[in-house]
Formats: C-alpha cells, structure tokens, sequence
C-alpha cells in the first residue's frame, strides 16, 4: 500500500509538470487552432537563460521571476514576427513553421551552452518532506507552484477584463472584434502567456531530468498526450489530463513488469492514438461539427 | 470556439495542385536522366556515395510528397517508416542470409501493411491531429527499436552491421557505383510508378479528398479506403528507401531514425515544393548538402540553418522548388521570343 500511495504522491508530482504543459499547449491551440510543436524547446531555452542568470548570480527566485518576463516577452515577440503574417496560410504552412521554430530553438540552445548534461539547482531542497519518507519536498514544491499557478490563473481568467477578453477572442473571434476586443494582441498574450506557463514546467522540472537541449522532448509528448486527454479545447481538461498521465506513467512503470523507463515514449504514443480512437474530443472537450 | 464551425470558409490542409503541374515535361525529363546516368562517371567514390543518399533520400521525400501533396494529409512519422524498412532490411540480410535486393520488396511490403494499421485511426484524425499521431510515432521509434525484448534481432542500441554489396557477374565497377545504378534504377521505376499513380483513378482520388473531403464522398470517393491507401503507399516508399539506406550507409542503429530524420523529410518536401515530385530530388539535395556546409561552420548549426532556410521558404517561395523553375522557365520563355 505504501509502494502505492508513493507512486501516486510521485505520479501527481510529474503530473503538474504535464498539466503545465498541456495548458500551454491548450492556449496556444485556442487561440489559433494549431498545435505548438516547438512548445517543449521554447520551455528548454527559458530554463536555460534562468540557468544562466544564476550563474552570472542571480538568486533563484530573481531569476525565476527574470526569465517569467524573458519568456513572457519572447512568446508575442515569436507570435507578432514569425506567426501572425501565417494566420491565413493552409494548415501544412503552420506545421512547417513550429517545426522550424522547434529546429531553430533546439540548435540554438546547442550552441549556445552545448550538449553536455547540467545539473539544475531546486529551490525546495531534496529531503524527506514533513519527515514522511513519501514524497520529497521539491516534488511537493512542484505540486504547490503548479497550484498556486493554477489558481492564478483561473481568478485572472474568470474576474478580470482581460481574462474575459481573451476568453471572448478565442471562443467567438468575430464577436469580439464587434465589441472592440483587439484579438490580434489577444492571440499575441496568450502566446506570452503560453511561454511563460511552459517555463515554469521546464524549470520546475529540469532537477529531475537535468537540463540539457532535448530534456523536453518525452514531456512534451506527455503534455501533448495529457492535452488531447483532457480535450484540447478545454483548459480544465489540460489540467486533469496532465495529472491523470503522470499518475498513469508512475502505475503503469511500477505495476507491470517490463515497463520501465525505456518505454516512456511509446506509453505515450500509444495513449494518444487510442484517445484519439475512441473518444477524439478527450474527456472534457466539445466534440467539432463541421457545416457543409 | 463554437461548437458548429464554417467548413466553407475554412483554409484547406493543402494548397491544392492541378494535376498537369505535378511533373516534368518529357524533354526536362531524359535530360534529367542522362544527368543522372552520367554523373558517377567523373567523380570519385564519396561522391558517388553521397549521390546515391541523394537518391534514396528522394525517394524518402518523394513518399512524403504522395501522402502530403496527392491526397493532402500531414506525417511527421515518416522517419519511423524508413527506420522499419531499413531495419526490416539489415535483419533479413545478416540473420537471414537473404539476398539484399529481395529484401527491398519485403522492406516495402511490411512498411505498407505498418503504415495501412497506422492510417485506420489517422482516418479519424485530420491536419493538426495527424501531425500530432505522427510526431509522437517518431518520437517515440528509438525508444522503440531499442527494446530489451528484440535485441537478439536489432542488435539493441549498438545496431546492426550490414555488408556491402558487390557487382555482380563480374562487372568491372566498384561497390559504390555498382550501388548507385541499383539505387539509380529502383528509383526510376518508383518515380514512373507514382507518376501514374497520381495519374490514375485512385490518384484522382487522393487529390479529390485533398480538395474538399466532403465534396470527394459526396461524388462516390471512398474516403477511408483511399485515405489508408495513401498513408499505406507513402509508407511502403519510405520503406524502401530505408532498405536501400541500411544497405547503402551499412548500418543501422536507433540513433539514426529519430525525429530530426523526419524533420528533414518534412523540410526536403517543402523546399521541393509540396505535389511537384520531380522536386523530391531538389529537397534532398538540400538536405543532404547543407548540414554538411553548416557543421564545417558550427557544430550544431545546421538545425537553426534548417529552421531558418524553412521560414524564409514559407515566407517567400511558399511553392518551394516548384516556383522557382516555373519562374525560370518563363523568363527563358521570354528570351527566346526576342
């Protein structure tokens, strides 16, 4: 029992990293119907500037906070640039995009600071916590940034006028434009938004799988599957998916003999086809009808 | 979003690409092969290895053009596909002693059947979800091939040494080239293949959904078969050219088919131009020479060249390979009047 509840406490840990994610994922895809592939590379190169920051000796929470803002910044730099002018561009034109801006991020953090692995500094310390030998505290401190970010943003999205704004842009465009809603920035703050959510993934993460180019490839893939788990139009579904996943991952690499860490990739794989078979519109996702 | 949305105005997946403008005339066409023949005649060894990558690499994108340009669906999984076939080929060559040129129809026949399996659930998934299915197959292929349970036949993470083969009846040639006119002819034959593939009834097909899925059921088409179909094609291509990779490149190892492999197929078809196939070769040129200008710059450099090279093809030259020799040709059209 106890090899259970410590798998579960460690599955929800990971979990809010995929919840992360998939809620970054989710915004971008909201806001213009198309998935974010280099999300995962944008969140890397965020965790290296904070990485960097420290070590020109910036203390952690300092450099947290400056790579937010970095990340903030470089998502609508990325989307007014590089996205905005291929808002009406076929489908094939915007996969080509992300897949470009994926290839240019990863390259770039290889040249920049190498491929060689780093360790990551954790804020929370990595001791028994609350002396229960259950969970450590920078896995509880993973769930309770996750938390705090999570309740953030639901009062930023539910009581504010810009949350409101941006709700109406993304779910009804041309209405909002009638009532003088600018959904172009719209769709330009919910790619900051987006980018810097996924920073704080990647930072919060990066202890655990160290920090180097492809750290978010498999949490990425995870994300993405918590997303279309969760039903990629709904935020809240994001959130649960990415928590159900990490639970799963954790359950399924304990229980099942032979599953282990070199099966990571394909349980995800595997996870996304089937939900995509049978129910494509995830778990709390309105399923599309098209008109004629 | 609403829950009901305007199909009508709604972007297609694809550019749509008439059908005449899919190939080469037969002039450039001979042209194009005499080249081909002649050009191992003058140049040294690497050289004629590097053009046979050209080939097989062509080949790869030439599928990707199919599936993508012909009936208008995405893959980012292609490199998975190539990473069967060439494995496919390496285990019936070293365990089974067969013969490497029977191994290519094998390679494509199970690459075919695996991309069929995988296009049933992409029949329900279109653009973006597509893309999603494939990335994560690709993705997740190393992890795949490295598997406990299949070492004994893939070798594992240290891979699969494959023997080069020798001229037959004694030809006087080397190995290289011997393999560039094998490589030189499968090609041809697969080019004409698609060609009137995409000239048939089923290519029709492909191009009818790649336009308007509805309008294509309402006229008949079956779009799940014809959906399948493609993906299924596309993937035994692949195949194919995996095979003739493992045989040509000698090895194969989980490392050498990840997503980075598949990123290049994608970025060798845009570059050549999305539904102009003679354009595959002009990708995989591209993608074959210029990380090897780049890595002489910087290690590491060529991803961001890739990423940069793509967005400046999207933003200017969003037809590819295929704009820029119907440009040429029409100021040659030009010189010629005066």
């Amino acid at each position: 029992m106890e090899l259970f509840t410590n798998q579960v406490l460690a599955g929800i840990a990971t979990g809010a990293i995929y919840a992360c994610m998939a809620l970054a994922v989710v915004m971008i895809y909201q806001a213009i119907d198309h998935l974010n592939f280099a999300q995962g590379e944008m969140a890397m190169f965020s965790t290296f500037v904070s990485w960097q920051l420290m070590q020109w000796g910036v203390p952690y929470w300092g450099a947290f906070l400056l790579t937010l803002i970095f990340s903030f910044l470089g998502g609508i730099a990325i989307e007014r640039l590089l996205f905005k002018p291929l808002a009406k561009a076929p489908i094939l034109t915007n996969v080509a995009g992300f897949i470009a801006l994926y290839a240019i991020i990863n390259s770039f953090a290889g040249l920049i600071w190498d491929f060689t692995i780093k360790q990551y500094p954790t804020p929370f310390g990595s001791s028994p916590f609350l002396g229960s030998q259950l969970i450590s505290t920078h896995q509880a401190g993973m769930i309770g940034v996750t938390l705090l970010l999570l309740i953030a943003l639901y009062f930023f999205f539910q009581f504010t006028r810009m949350g409101l704004a941006m709700r109406a842009a993304a779910s009804v465009p041309e209405s909002a434009r009638l009532v003088g809603i600018n959904t172009s920035w719209m769709i330009a703050l919910g790619w900051g938004m987006a980018a810097a959510i996924g920073s704080i993934a990647g930072m919060l993460i990066a202890p655990v799988v160290f920090l180097e180019p492809n750290m978010m490839l498999g949490v990425l893939l995870y994300g993405f599957a918590a997303a279309v788990l969760g039903g990629l139009t709904s935020p809240l579904g994001a959130v649960v998916g990415g928590f159900l996943m990490g639970i799963f991952e954790n359950l399924v690499g304990t229980y099942i003999p032979g599953v282990g860490n070199e099966l990571k990739l394909p349980i995800a794989l595997a996870l996304i086809v089937t939900v995509l078979v049978i129910k494509p519109a995830g778990l709390f996702g309105r399923p599309i009808v098209k008109r004629v | 979003m609403t829950a009901v949305q305007e199909a009508v105005t709604e972007a297609p997946a694809v550019e749509a690409v008439p059908k005449r403008a899919m190939t080469l005339g037969t002039g450039s066409s001979l042209i194009m092969l005499a080249l081909l023949i002649m050009a191992p005649l003058f140049v040294k060894n690497f050289i004629i290895f590097q053009l046979t990558m050209l080939l097989i690499y062509g080949l790869a994108v030439l599928a990707l053009n199919i599936l993508t340009g012909g009936s208008g669906q995405f893959s980012l999984g292609q490199s998975a596909f190539y990473a069967v076939g060439a494995y496919t080929s390496a285990i019936l060559i070293e365990h089974a002693g067969m013969n490497y040129a029977l191994t290519l129809p094998i390679a494509g026949v199970i690459c075919f059947a695996f991309g069929f399996l995988f296009g049933q659930p992409a029949l329900r998934l279109s653009g973006v979800y597509l893309a999603l299915a494939t990335f994560a197959l690709a993705t997740a292929m190393p992890q795949l091939l490295k598997l406990g349970y299949f070492e004994h036949w893939t070798g594992g993470v240290q891979g699969l040494v494959v023997t080069k083969p020798d001229a037959p009846f004694g030809l006087p040639i080397s190995q290289d080239m011997w393999l560039y006119y094998f490589t030189l002819v499968i090609t041809i034959a697969i080019y004409i293949f698609s060609v009137n593939l995409l000239k048939s009834r089923s290519g029709r097909a492909f191009m009818a959904i790649r336009d308007n899925e509805i309008a294509a059921s309402a006229m008949g088409i079956d779009v799940a078969l014809y959906k399948t179909l493609a993906f299924g094609v596309s993937a035994g291509i692949t195949g194919v050219a995996g095979g003739l990779g493992a045989i040509a490149v000698q090895f194969v190892a989980p490392d050498g088919y990840t997503i980075t492999l598949a990123i290049s197929l994608f970025l060798g078809m845009v570059v050549g131009g999305v539904g102009w196939l003679p354009g595959s070769i002009v990708g995989s040129a591209f993608i074959i020479f210029v990380p090897n200008i780049a890595e002489g710059i910087s290690k590491g450099l060529s991803g961001a060249v890739f990423g940069v090279l793509l967005f400046l093809v999207i933003f200017l030259v969003p037809h590819g390979a295929r704009q820029v020799a119907m440009v040429a040709q029409h100021l040659f059209g030009k010189l010629k009047k005066r």
